[in-house]
């Protein structure tokens, strides 16, 4: 191992910045795949079990069940891979932890102290107080739990948001300090990310739950349970011995609709919060906003696509070829006139502002001195801005025709269409870490970006080229990059191979009570006489 | 010393004692279940034992690290990168493990249940070992320059301390596991592990000893002599209440050892938070390593709101879950019948 570390370190044409780089980018967008699953399913789960408090209806305690089982088996990877957010800003990037630290470590303290204590410790009273706590008091420890992954995201996004948008700080030193910690909770680039990821979030969870219930009304209808008259009125099969009764049909049937909707009005809140927050990125982040349009010159339509090579970084390559006429100019400014800057003239900006070239400090390693490069990645944030839109507007679109379709109570019995309902799950999925990489990759050469507001805090910001460890090793780099990636990988292929597994085996997946040849003990020293109130509803 | 660094390295302190205190048993238990444990049965049970516990004891973790980024941004910087590989291996311990116990019964399979099994026990050992190390190093120095960054490859750390450390919190979380599975465990179960205990606790507790020692005398105050003896007094006390069959103050006897442990090990580097190997001159103390006095103010208040709390709560699922687990009296795992 030695050995193959000193090897990479002398022989690996990569730098140590740019393994940083696609490490933070890989854990961080796979880490993120399993937070708005947990985020958007974990208040569908509350509701569900409250509606179940409320009515003592049987679907709704099938639905908590069933909805709650996939919400932990998808949770555990999130907190397995939350773990590793918090340690690298240290491991790989101990410069920018030094710089920011006075700022951004609060955000990730209260982070753990306020939310993650809370969520971790509730919900694990709730996977084993099932039975054992009184109804109320178990419904409440989900709504902890829930509340508390929301209030997380909030102060996660108070650190990425003063990395948009530095406020609260005074440059001492050369270190931004802190002096007001409301200026950072209450950053207006947090204010509207914040309800913007929640929305996200929630959209994720309204296409996991359209989706899979999509499959089991498919399902019941493909073996016969369920049948459809001339007249579209749907006859409901009842099969007790595998729990796929009438009620069955209710958990499928209102689980999809509640999906569906919690898709749409999701989108809306998507939409509105995203037009709020592109508005204050035209200003605060020009150079971003100007780079998701791919847009040299200054203008004011919208490309819906443009041709020409936007990866080459030269202006010139980039034509527009359908533009909307008027539409950026609304997104930035919300009238159909205005001129939005390109990159062109906002080029010369950033270089009189911020130089041309980074300076001669050892701190920039092998790229002290070199050129800036102030554009950002053109084809990853055009398309990126571009694959979060339509992946979104696709996912509501879907919703709503899927609501339309199931408003007599049942699914066609296309097999296409249960695949493009089940597929359409990842389209959600998509438009998040479309997001989440293009305002990141659009914030370079950026890992502090500078607040250009006049009243705003001169040279608080900081290239990404100076934040990385200087004391790690190219070798150290590499193998964490490729141990991380290889684990991920497996962790990915083991956890959708199991919620596939519990999809396929319904609500009895998550109540084996269901079924009627359970005995509900372990094998080995079943007996029934024992005191009920001693043994756990639930056991690893 | 001011006071307001003084505090949070009192915090980070706490932090990583209960941190060890509360995850050292489950750790402990996890390497168990592949060490001692004879049938699918008693895996289960010790299992369950930590089941609704593990993750909100793993939080303390997660919180020291992000104290330490909050309050001494420096020591923070510095030691994990440092650190780079050993916390490496600590996080992909504690991923295969959070996995592995969410997911182990989960399939009803002997080959599945062996994977997991021995990802619990080996991510349980690594990490154990790896926060030991980070821990030990932290107290008896790092070659680290005048820019906190490390002098030397890869493996520069990599000391005598850094084994003594890593096994000294290896074996207290063994020794630690056995005293709680006293606690939460039935029969045949429970009087094993407290003959293990018994065993193995004067060994076992030795190279936790050995550290504390080792800190003590190179920087020591009158106060860590007294901490020191009182950390053997628990020692003592928890062996023999154990040979009483007074479980629960030999636990208590655990407790007490760790405390004393942990404080004899800080109060001796304090004020210094990272010692350099190379030059005195580059020592990381909680005076030019800490966050400024207003974002210490912001996150004591924080502090004294949120660890109370917590410690409310958390002390409450223990009292929910306090029952023995007994292998008669867990359900069957809730693995899946394909339709």
């Amino acid at each position: 191992m030695y050995f193959l570390l000193r090897r990479l370190d002398e022989g690996l044409l990569m730098e140590a910045l740019e393994l940083a780089r696609w490490q933070f980018g890989i854990t961080t967008v796979y880490h993120f795949l399993m937070v708005p699953l947990t985020i958007g399913l974990g208040l569908v789960v509350a509701i569900m079990q409250t509606m179940w408090v409320r009515t003592g209806k049987a679907q709704y305690l099938r639905m908590t069940k069933f909805w709650g089982k996939l919400f932990l088996i998808n949770f555990i990877v999130g907190v397995a891979t939350g773990l590793v957010q918090e340690f690298q800003f240290g491991m790989a990037w101990s410069e920018y932890s030094r710089f920011v630290g006075d700022v951004f470590g609060a955000p990730l303290a209260m982070e753990s102290l306020l939310a993650f204590f809370v969520e971790s410790i509730f919900l694990g009273l709730w996977i084993f107080g099932w039975d054992r706590l009184p109804k109320k008091l178990h419904l409440a420890t989900i709504w902890a739990a829930s509340s508390a992954s929301i209030m997380s995201a909030y102060f996660i996004l108070a650190a990425n948001s003063w990395m948009q948008h530095p406020v609260g700080v005074e440059m001492i030193e050369g270190r931004p300090v802190l002096v007001d910690i409301w200026a950072v909770l209450t950053n207006n680039t947090l204010l509207v990310a914040f309800p913007h990821t929640i929305f996200g979030a929630f959209s994720v969870s309204g296409g996991f739950l359209l989706g899979i219930s999509w499959y089991h009304l498919w399902k019941r209808r493909r073996d016969g349970i369920d049948t459809v008259e001339a007249d579209g009125k749907v006859l409901v099969g009842d099969v007790e011995s595998t729990g796929r009764d009438r009620t069955d049909y209710q958990v499928w049937l209102q689980s999809l609709r509640i999906g569906a909707v919690i898709a749409i009005f999701s989108f809306a809140g998507v939409a509105v919060t995203g037009d709020l927050q592109a508005k204050l990125m035209f200003e605060q982040q020009p150079m971003k906003m100007a780079a998701a349009e791919a847009a040299c010159h200054d203008g004011t339509g919208f490309s819906v696509l443009s041709l020409g090579n936007p990866g080459s970084q030269d202006c010139d390559d980039i034509v527009a070829v359908v533009e909307v006429p008027g539409m950026l100019s609304f997104m930035a400014n919300g009238d159909f006139n205005t001129e939005v800057k390109g990159v062109n003239s906002l080029l010369p900006e950033y270089q009189e502002k911020f130089g041309t070239n980074l300076p001669d400090d050892p701190i920039y390693g092998e790229r002290a001195g070199s050129e800036i490069d102030y554009v950002p990645v053109m084809e990853v944030t055009y398309w990126g801005f571009r694959i979060m839109i339509t992946f979104g507007v696709l996912a509501a679109c879907a919703a709503a025709v899927a609501l339309l379709i199931v408003r007599k109570g049942a699914v066609p019995e296309s097999k296409w269409l249960m695949r493009l309902a089940v597929f359409g799950i990842l389209a959600p999925f998509g438009a998040n870490a479309a997001g989440w990489i293009f305002t990141e990759m659009g914030r370079q050469p950026f890992v502090v970006a500078p607040n250009p507001d006049p009243n705003g805090i001169d040279n608080v910001f900081m290239f990404t080229a100076a934040a990385v460890s200087p004391g790690v090793s190219v070798g150290e780099l590499a193998a964490s990059l490729i141990t991380f990636t290889a684990i991920y990988g497996i962790l990915l292929v083991v956890e959708v191979r199991m919620l596939f597994t519990y999809v396929r085996g319904g609500v009895p997946s998550a109540m084996p009570e269901l079924l009627h040849n359970h005995n509900g003990r372990d094998d080995d020293g079943a007996s029934d006489g024992k005191d009920e109130g001693d043994v756990l509803a639930f056991a690893y | 010393m001011e006071f307001l660094p003084t505090l949070w390295f009192v915090i980070i302190a706490y932090l990583w004692t209960g941190y060890l205190m509360l995850e050292g048993f489950d750790l402990g238990v996890g390497m168990l279940m592949k060490l001692t444990a004879r049938s699918n049965q008693e895996r289960r049970v010790l299992l369950n034992t930590v089941g609704p516990v593990w993750d909100g004891n793993e939080v303390w973790l997660i919180t020291a690290g992000a104290a330490t980024f909050a309050a001494f941004p420096l020591w923070y910087a510095s030691l994990f990168s440092t650190l780079y590989l050993p916390l490496l291996l600590v996080l992909v311990g504690l991923i295969f493990r959070a996995v592995a116990f969410e997911y182990r019964g989960k399939v009803d399979s002997d080959s599945w249940r062996n994977r997991w099994d021995w990802a619990i026990a080996l991510g349980s050992f690594v990490s154990a070992f790896g926060v030991g190390a980070t821990l030990a190093l932290t107290t008896t120095g790092l070659p680290i320059n005048a820019n906190g960054d490390r002098e030397g490859g890869a493996f520069a750390w990599l000391n005598g301390y850094a084994l003594l450390g890593g096994s000294a919190v290896v074996l207290f979380c063994l020794i630690h596991a056995s005293a709680f599975l006293v606690l939460k465990t039935d029969g045949d179960i429970r009087a094993r592990y407290r003959g293990l205990l018994l065993q193995y606790l004067p060994v076992g507790l030795l190279p936790m000893g050995g550290w504390a020692i080792t800190v003590h005398l190179s920087g020591g105050k009158p106060l860590t002599w007294l901490t020191l003896a009182i950390a053997v007094a628990g020692a003592i006390f928890a062996w023999v209440m154990a040979a009483r069959e007074r479980d629960g103050l030999s636990f208590l006897g655990m407790a007490v050892f760790l405390t004393a442990g942990t404080t004899t090990i800080f109060t001796s580097i304090f004020p210094v938070v990272l010692p350099s190997t190379l030059d005195p001159a580059f020592n990381l103390t909680a005076a030019n390593a800490s966050s400024s006095d207003y974002t210490l103010s912001v996150m004591s208040v924080v502090g004294l709101i949120g660890l109370p709390a917590v410690l409310l709560y958390q002390g409450w699922t223990y009292w929910v879950f306090r029952q023995r687990v007994r292998g008669d009296r867990i359900p069957q795992a809730h693995s899946v019948t394909i339709q």
